[in-house]
C-alpha cells in the first residue's frame, strides 16, 4: 500500500492508521512526496510544513501505539491560508499579511490536531476569500487538476484542487457566498458549508462575519462527515457559535435516502446563465435520488433572485470593517511614508489587490452616514425575506437540490476584469450558492458528472438550520449509487495518477 | 446679567473596574509596562473574536438601576469606525441606536437645593489605547494596555445651566460610581472622563444654539473652568453678532483656555455597523431583579436617613455619605452599640480628621467600628468624660488598643463618687478664700476657676457636671 495512499479516503486512512496497518508517517511522507511532484503545475500550496507534518505524524503514531482512539488518525489535511496557525505563516492570500507568523491556533485547527489529523501546510486562495476563481491570490493562480488551463473555482480554490489531485485527503475551506461549494463543484470533490455558527470562526481571518463559515472538503460525503464531527460544536471563543449537540454525521451517511423529500426550485433551472449540460446533469442526479426512493417536490424561493444584490451590499460592508485592522501599525506590511495618514494609504494601496480594494470601497460607500438605511439596512430586510422563503420551503421538504455552479470550470483569465472587462461576470458564478449563506443554512456540493466528459459538475444540496445530517445522508447515498467520485484527474507530470 | 444662558450636556466615560477587558481575558488593570496587558484580541490579530465579559454587564446594570434608567432586555453592539494607531481593530465596539439603558437621572444638591439632571442614555463600549507623542520625535508611541477596558458612557440631557452645576453633577456621578463599586472615579488616571457639549442661547429662547464639544478636562476644577471659559467665549461671540462654529475644542489647563481640535467638516463619518461578531445583548428579568436587590442604599437616601434617624445636620450627613465605606463605618459603630448621633459625630470629626491627616482611607482606619463603639459607650455610661475620651481616642489610634483597656490601665475612669468629689471641691474652696469672696460678691464667671482647680487636682477625671453642681452648692 505505501506510495499508493493518495487516493485513499480519509475514512480509510484513519482506519488503517488507527489499526496500525499504515503509519501516519508513511502517509504523510507519501503525500509530501506527491505534493513535491505534482504541485508545481497546480499551485495549490502556499506553504508546505514538512517538518511540522512529520512531527505531528510521529506524535499520532505514538498516540495510536499507546491505544488512543483518534477519529482522524494520520489523515493528511491542507488548510486554506485563511486559518490562523501557530508558528506557521498565514497570509489570507494577501501581500498585506506576507511574513505574518501567528502566535496561536484557531479552534478548527486545534480540533483537527486533537483528532489526529496531520496538517501538511497552507493552501492557496483568493485574497481574503474574495473571488470565485482563485485568480485574486497575491501568490498566483491555482490550476484546475482536471484541466490546468482552467480555474479551480474560489475562493477555496487550493483546498478543492489539492483534494481533487490527491495531495491531501481532506482540506479546510471557508464559505461566505459559495467559496467551499463552488470550487468543490469545479474540481469534482465534496465540500460542505455547515449552518452558520456550527463551526467556530475563532482563528479564521474574517471576510464577512455574518456570512463566513468553516467547512471541510473531501472526496466523499462520508469523509466530510468524519471531519465535521471533529470540527463542529460550541466554542466559548466565538460568541456566534451554536451551543447544540453534534450529531453522528457518519452514522447519518449510512442511512438510506429513501423516504426523504427533495425540494427542487424550478426557477433555478431557468436562469439565463445556466449551462445546458450542467442543467441536464443536475436534473439527472435528482432523477437518481428519486430512483433511490426520495420524493421530489417542487418548491419556490421567490426572493432568491435578489440574493446577489443583497450579498454585494452586506459582504462588502462587513469586509470594509473587518479589513480596517490592516493598517501597517502592528503586523504585516508597512510602507513608511510621510505622516500617519500617508503611511496608512501607502500600506493599504500596496498591500491589497484590486478586488479587495473594490469591495472595501463598495462597503465603505454603503455604510456612509445617510446611506445606511438605503443600502445595508435594506439589504438586511431582503435577507430576512430570503430566509423566510427557505423556512417555508423546508416545511415541504428535507433537502433542496440545485446546481452548485451554473457552469463548469472556465479558462483562466476568461472572467477577470482584465479578461472580459466586467466585474459582474465573476460574481454571477455564485448565483446558486449565495442565498444559502444569507439564510445561514447548511449547503453541500457533490460531484454529479462531467461536462464534455472531462469537467466536473456539482449537485448542490441545502438543508434547514442544523440539517447537516440529512444533507450528508443524501450526498453519501448518491455517492454509493454513482461512481463520479472514483474518477481522478491525470497526473500533471504525465503517467497515470 | 447676561442676555444669554448656557445649555450644557455632559458625556462621561466611566471605566468599569473588572479584572479582564470587555471582550477578552487580558488584564483591565491600570498601569503595567506598555503593552503588557494585551493578548491576541487586544492587538486585533487576524482571526480573533470578541467574547463579552458578563461582569461588565453586571456593573453597567448597577449604574442603570441606580440612576433609574429603563433597561433594554435586548440591546445591540455596533462598530464605530475610524483609523488611529491606538484603535487596533480600526473600529471601537460600542452601542449605537440600541443602548442597554435609557432615561433616568442623577440627583444632587446645588446651593443646598435638590436638582435632578435627566440622562439620555447609558451605553457599554470598549476603551481605546493611548498614544504618546514625543516632542520632536518622528514617531509616536502606542500603549494598548487601556485598549478594550470596559466603559460605560453616561450621556446627560442638555439640562445643565451653569459650569458649577456641571461640576456638581460630575461630583454626584463620581460619588455614585464609587458608591456602586464599579469605578474608582480617578480623573487624573482617566478612569472617569468627561466631555462637555456647550452652547448658549438668548434667555427665553427654546431652540438650541450651535454647540461645541470640550475635551481633555481631567479634574472637577478643569471641567468647571473650561465650561466657564467656553460660555464666556460663546457669549462674547453672540454679543458681537458673530457665529459660533461647531467644533471640538481641547482644554489647555496650563493656559486656562481652549483651542479648536477639529471642525464639523473634519468630523469622522463613523460608518456605524451592527457588530456581526456578537449576538444581541440579552439582559433577563431575573438578572435585573438580582441587580436591583443587591443594589446598596444610594447616597441621597442614606443622607436623608442620617438626617432623620440620627438627627444629624444636613452638612454632617453629606460629609458622612461622600463615600459608602464611611457611611457603612458609621452604621457599624452604631450596630456595635454606640448612640447614633454620638457615633456620627465621632466619625465626622475625629475619625475623618485623623484619616485626612494620615492620608488614609476608611478601609485602613486603625480603629475598627466595635472599638469606636466601645469608646462611645464609655462616654455614654459616664465612665470617662468627653475630654478624656479624646485623649483615649488618640491612644487607640496610635496603639490599636481598646478604649476600656486604655482607661483601666491608665486609671482614667471618671470620678463619680459624690463624697470624693465633695472633698475635692471643699479643698478648692478652702484654698481660695479670696476667689470665694469675689464669687459670692456676684462674679459668677469664677465658677470656671474653681472647676479648673478641681479638675487639676483630680487629673481631669472628675465628672464635670457633678463638680459644677457641687461647687455651686458649696459656694452659695
Amino acid at each position: 500500500m505505501p506510495g499508493e495512499t493518495h487516493f485513499l479516503s480519509a475514512t480509510e486512512i484513519a482506519h488503517a492508521v488507527g489499526g496500525r496497518a499504515l503509519s501516519a508517517v508513511e502517509v504523510a511522507q507519501a503525500h509530501l512526496a506527491r505534493i513535491a511532484r505534482e504541485d508545481g503545475a497546480l499551485g495549490c500550496w502556499l506553504r508546505v510544513d514538512e517538518a511540522g507534518a512529520l512531527a505531528q505524524a510521529e506524535a499520532v503514531d505514538r498516540a495510536v501505539a499507546r491505544g488512543d482512539h483518534l477519529p482522524l488518525a494520520g489523515v493528511p489535511v491542507g488548510l486554506k491560508d485563511l486559518f490562523v496557525t501557530e508558528g506557521l505563516e498565514t497570509t489570507a492570500g494577501s501581500r498585506i499579511l506576507a511574513g505574518w507568523i501567528p502566535p496561536y491556533d484557531g479552534t478548527a485547527v486545534a480540533r483537527l490536531r486533537r483528532a489526529g489529523a496531520v496538517i501538511l501546510g497552507k493552501l492557496n486562495m483568493d485574497e481574503f476569500a474574495m473571488g470565485s476563481s482563485n485568480e485574486n491570490s497575491a501568490y498566483g493562480p491555482v490550476h484546475n487538476p482536471w484541466d490546468p488551463t482552467r480555474v479551480p473555482g474560489g475562493s477555496s480554490g487550493g483546498s478543492a484542487a489539492a483534494v481533487a489531485a490527491g495531495l491531501c485527503a481532506l482540506s479546510l475551506g471557508t464559505d461566505t457566498g459559495g467559496s467551499i461549494r463552488q470550487p468543490a463543484s469545479l474540481c469534482g470533490v465534496v465540500g460542505i458549508k455547515p449552518t452558520y455558527g456550527r463551526v467556530s470562526r475563532h482563528g479564521v481571518i474574517a471576510f464577512a462575519s455574518s456570512l463566513d463559515q468553516v467547512g471541510p472538503l473531501g472526496r466523499t460525503a462520508l469523509d466530510c462527515a468524519l471531519a465535521l464531527e471533529a470540527l463542529a460544536g460550541h466554542d466559548p471563543l466565538d460568541a456566534t457559535s451554536i451551543d447544540a449537540p453534534v450529531p453522528r454525521y457518519t452514522d447519518a451517511c449510512r442511512e438510506p435516502v429513501e423516504g426523504l423529500r427533495v425540494g427542487v426550485p424550478e426557477s433555478f433551472f431557468c436562469a439565463a446563465g445556466l449551462d445546458a449540460q450542467v442543467g441536464a446533469l443536475v436534473r439527472a442526479a435528482i432523477g437518481k435520488l428519486e430512483s433511490l426512493g426520495a420524493r421530489v417536490v417542487p418548491i419556490e424561493l421567490p426572493n432568491a433572485e435578489h440574493s446577489l444584490a443583497t450579498y454585494y451590499l452586506i459582504a462588502p460592508a462587513e469586509c470594509s470593517s473587518n479589513l480596517a485592522r490592516y493598517d501597517g501599525v502592528r503586523y504585516g506590511l508597512r510602507v513608511p511614508s510621510g505622516d500617519l495618514g500617508q503611511m496608512y494609504k501607502a500600506t493599504r494601496a500596496a498591500g491589497f489587490g484590486p478586488e479587495v480594494k473594490r469591495r472595501i470601497m463598495l462597503g465603505t460607500y454603503a455604510l456612509r452616514t445617510g446611506y445606511y438605511d438605503a443600502y445595508y439596512l435594506r439589504a438586511q430586510k431582503v435577507r430576512a425575506l430570503i430566509k423566510r422563503d427557505f423556512d417555508r420551503a423546508f416545511e415541504a421538504c428535507d433537502v433542496i437540490a440545485t446546481p452548485t455552479s451554473p457552469v463548469a470550470a472556465w479558462q483562466l483569465g476568461e472572467r477577470t476584469i482584465e479578461g472580459c472587462g466586467d466585474p459582474l461576470a465573476m460574481y454571477l458564478a455564485d448565483i446558486y450558492t449565495i442565498s444559502c449563506n444569507l439564510a445561514g443554512l447548511p449547503g453541500l456540493s457533490v460531484p454529479c458528472g462531467f461536462v464534455d466528459g472531462k469537467l466536473p459538475v456539482g449537485l448542490q444540496l441545502l438543508g434547514p438550520p442544523l440539517g447537516e445530517a440529512n444533507v450528508l445522508r443524501v450526498a453519501a447515498g448518491y455517492q454509493r449509487a454513482t461512481d463520479w467520485h472514483t474518477r481522478h484527474p491525470a497526473s500533471t507530470v504525465g503517467g497515470a495518477a | 446679567m447676561s442676555r444669554y444662558e448656557p445649555v450644557i450636556g455632559l458625556e462621561c466615560h466611566v471605566q468599569l473596574q473588572t479584572r479582564s477587558k470587555l471582550f477578552s481575558a487580558a488584564s483591565a488593570s491600570f498601569g503595567g509596562e506598555p503593552n503588557d496587558h494585551t493578548d491576541p484580541y487586544t492587538l486585533a490579530l487576524p482571526g480573533t473574536l470578541p467574547v463579552l465579559n458578563r461582569r461588565a454587564v453586571e456593573y453597567a446594570l448597577r449604574m442603570a438601576l441606580a440612576t433609574g434608567c429603563r433597561v433594554r432586555r435586548v440591546s445591540r453592539f455596533a462598530r464605530k469606525h475610524y483609523f488611529y494607531p491606538d484603535l487596533p481593530k480600526g473600529y471601537q465596539i460600542s452601542q449605537y441606536d440600541e443602548p442597554y439603558a435609557e432615561g433616568g437621572a442623577i440627583g444632587f444638591l446645588l446651593d443646598g437645593q435638590p436638582r435632578r439632571v435627566a440622562l439620555t442614555r447609558i451605553h457599554l463600549e470598549e476603551d481605546a489605547g493611548k498614544s504618546t507623542h514625543v516632542g520632536g520625535a518622528p514617531t509616536s508611541l502606542v500603549d494598548l494596555n487601556r485598549a478594550g477596558v470596559p466603559l460605560i458612557e453616561v450621556v446627560s440631557e442638555p439640562e445643565i445651566r451653569s459650569a458649577k452645576e456641571a461640576a456638581e453633577y460630575l461630583r454626584a456621578l463620581r460619588q455614585l460610581v464609587r458608591w456602586l463599586d464599579i469605578c474608582d472615579g480617578n480623573m487624573e488616571e482617566g478612569s472617569l472622563r468627561c466631555d462637555a457639549n456647550v452652547s448658549v442661547r438668548p434667555v427665553g429662547a427654546t431652540t438650541l444654539g450651535t454647540r461645541t464639544e470640550l475635551k481633555n478636562m481631567n479634574s472637577f476644577r478643569h471641567v468647571q473652568q473650561a465650561i466657564e471659559y467656553e460660555v464666556a467665549r460663546q457669549t462674547a461671540l453672540c454679543e458681537r453678532g458673530e457665529r459660533v462654529v461647531q467644533e471640538t475644542r481641547l482644554w489647555d489647563a496650563d493656559r486656562g483656555s481652549s483651542h479648536p481640535m477639529r471642525s464639523k467638516e473634519e468630523a469622522h463619518d463613523y460608518r456605524y455597523l451592527p457588530e456581526p461578531d456578537l449576538p444581541p445583548l440579552h439582559i433577563a428579568d431575573e438578572e435585573v431583579e438580582r441587580a436591583r436587590t443587591s443594589l446598596p442604599e444610594l447616597p441621597l437616601a442614606r443622607r436623608a436617613r442620617f438626617v432623620e434617624r440620627l438627627g444629624l445636620t444636613d452638612q454632617d450627613a453629606a460629609l458622612l455619605t461622600t463615600e459608602r465605606p464611611i457611611a457603612d463605618y458609621v452604621e457599624q459603630v452604631i450596630a456595635a452599640g454606640a448612640d447614633g448621633k454620638r457615633a456620627a459625630n465621632w466619625v465626622a470629626s475625629e475619625v475623618l480628621r485623623e484619616l485626612n491627616r494620615a492620608e488614609r482611607s476608611i478601609a485602613d482606619c486603625p480603629i475598627a467600628p466595635p472599638a469606636l463603639a466601645g469608646l462611645c459607650r464609655l462616654v455614654d455610661d459616664g465612665t470617662i468624660s468627653g475630654k478624656i475620651a479624646k485623649d483615649v481616642f488618640g491612644k487607640m489610634w496610635a496603639s490599636g488598643r481598646g478604649a476600656k483597656e486604655i482607661v483601666e490601665a491608665e486609671g482614667l475612669v471618671q470620678l463619680t463618687d459624690e463624697a470624693a468629689i465633695e472633698a475635692a471641691c471643699r479643698a478648692a474652696v478652702e484654698a481660695n478664700p479670696q476667689q470665694v469672696g469675689k464669687y459670692r460678691a456676684g462674679n459668677d464667671k469664677l465658677i470656671g476657676f474653681f472647676v479648673g482647680q478641681v479638675m487639676k487636682a483630680t487629673r481631669g477625671k472628675a465628672n464635670p457636671e457633678m463638680v459644677n453642681q457641687m461647687l455651686r452648692r458649696l459656694l452659695s
